[in-house]
């Protein structure tokens, strides 16, 4: 509806855009007329970096219904997720293990 | 009547502050003068369906020109500019004014065109066209479809970039006025419309609006699905019927 509302979150990570890996540092969400999607409002996610000039951005435009479900589906996989790394320390500790290993051949 | 032979290129232009800037420009190649009309484009920008309107009002007899409102964000895709200018929340109303008024009279010194200038504005374009006729005299009729926050009942969206509402300014408006509404319409809702059109009404202004049922926002534009073909079509022809009786 033409709102100009933009909602900012703040990110640490990347994202790929149109000259390829960038780091992102703040993701520019609203809901209105997107500009592709064939949706008469459509919920839209600009991840850019402000830090460098926010000149390129990767974006989405998803139906309200589906970023709904991105956003149960986050939230599955982080929970999932922390779950599975809880045996993470373990993991590093053999793999840090190897690498010494590794390194005391040389 | 319909104009097939047309020509439409990007053309530059001095909008407001001397900015040079971007537009789209389509004009029918018959011989005489045509009157002319500025677009002022929707709020996702400079895009793919403000040039088809654009041409579909040079294929009606109207030299007709979309100023890019975010140039200055340039250079890009209109998307990723649109994107910018939505971050930085909008186009400042003044800015937009000078431009408008800057690509009136770019229309008025070329020789195709009759002297006459209308404007158009669709989505918070019908806001802009609403806004401009109450801000100068150059247009000599005005079509705003579905524009938004011409009546403002938040007061937290008024700040700096648009810090009065359209609708307390329609005093100023000199120039005959056509309404296209959606009755389903979320901005503007059927009553904000009728309280614009008891203003109007009110001020003794030259207005004529039309409300449409079955249709919401942005019923013209094909590319959503909000796109509404026989109340388009509908609109479309008062659109042009308007024009031709305003502006030759």
């Amino acid at each position: 509806m033409c709102s100009y509302i933009v909602e900012k979150a703040k990110l640490v990570g990347s994202a790929k855009g149109p000259s390829g890996w960038m780091r992102v540092d703040t993701a520019n969400v609203y809901y209105d007329h997107p500009f592709h999607a064939p949706l008469d409002h459509a919920l839209g996610i600009d991840f850019i970096c402000e830090a460098d000039g926010g000149r390129e951005r990767v974006a989405v435009e998803l139906s309200r219904q589906s970023a709904l479900d991105l956003i149960d589906a986050i939230k599955a996989a982080l929970a999932s997720g922390d779950a599975a790394h809880a045996q993470a320390p373990q993991e590093c500790v053999t793999l840090a293990a190897s690498q010494a290993d590794v390194a005391r051949l040389f | 009547m319909s104009y097939p032979g047309l020509i439409a290129e990007t053309v530059s232009f001095q909008g407001h502050n001397g900015d040079k800037g971007e537009a789209y420009y389509a004009r029918p190649t018959a011989p005489g003068k045509a009157p002319g009309v500025v677009l002022i484009h929707h709020l996702p920008g400079w895009d793919e369906w403000i040039c088809e309107a654009t041409r579909k009002l040079a294929h009606h007899g109207f030299s007709t020109i979309a100023p890019h409102l975010y140039f200055r964000e340039g250079p890009g895709s209109p998307d990723d500019l649109g994107a910018r200018v939505r971050a930085a929340g909008g186009v400042a109303d003044e800015q937009v004014v000078g431009d408008s008024k800057a690509a009136a009279a770019w229309l008025r010194a070329r020789p195709e065109v009759n002297g006459k200038v209308g404007v158009i504005g669709f989505c918070s374009g019908g806001r802009h066209a609403f806004l401009v006729c109450c801000r100068t005299t150059e247009f000599d009729a005005m079509v705003d479809c579905w524009g938004g926050n011409v009546v403002v009942d938040d007061p937290k969206a008024l700040n700096a970039k648009r810090p009065v509402a359209p609708i307390d300014l329609a005093d100023k408006i000199n120039c005959p006025i056509l309404g296209l509404f959606g009755n389903d319409d979320a901005n503007p809702t059927a009553d904000q419309v009728n309280r614009t059109e008891a203003v109007l009404k009110k001020l003794g202004k030259d207005y004529t609006f039309h409300r449409y049922d079955g249709a919401g926002h942005a019923f013209f534009n094909a590319a959503r699905i909000s796109y509404r073909p026989e109340q388009a079509a509908d609109g479309w022809a008062k659109v042009f019927a308007f024009f031709h009786k305003h502006l030759g």
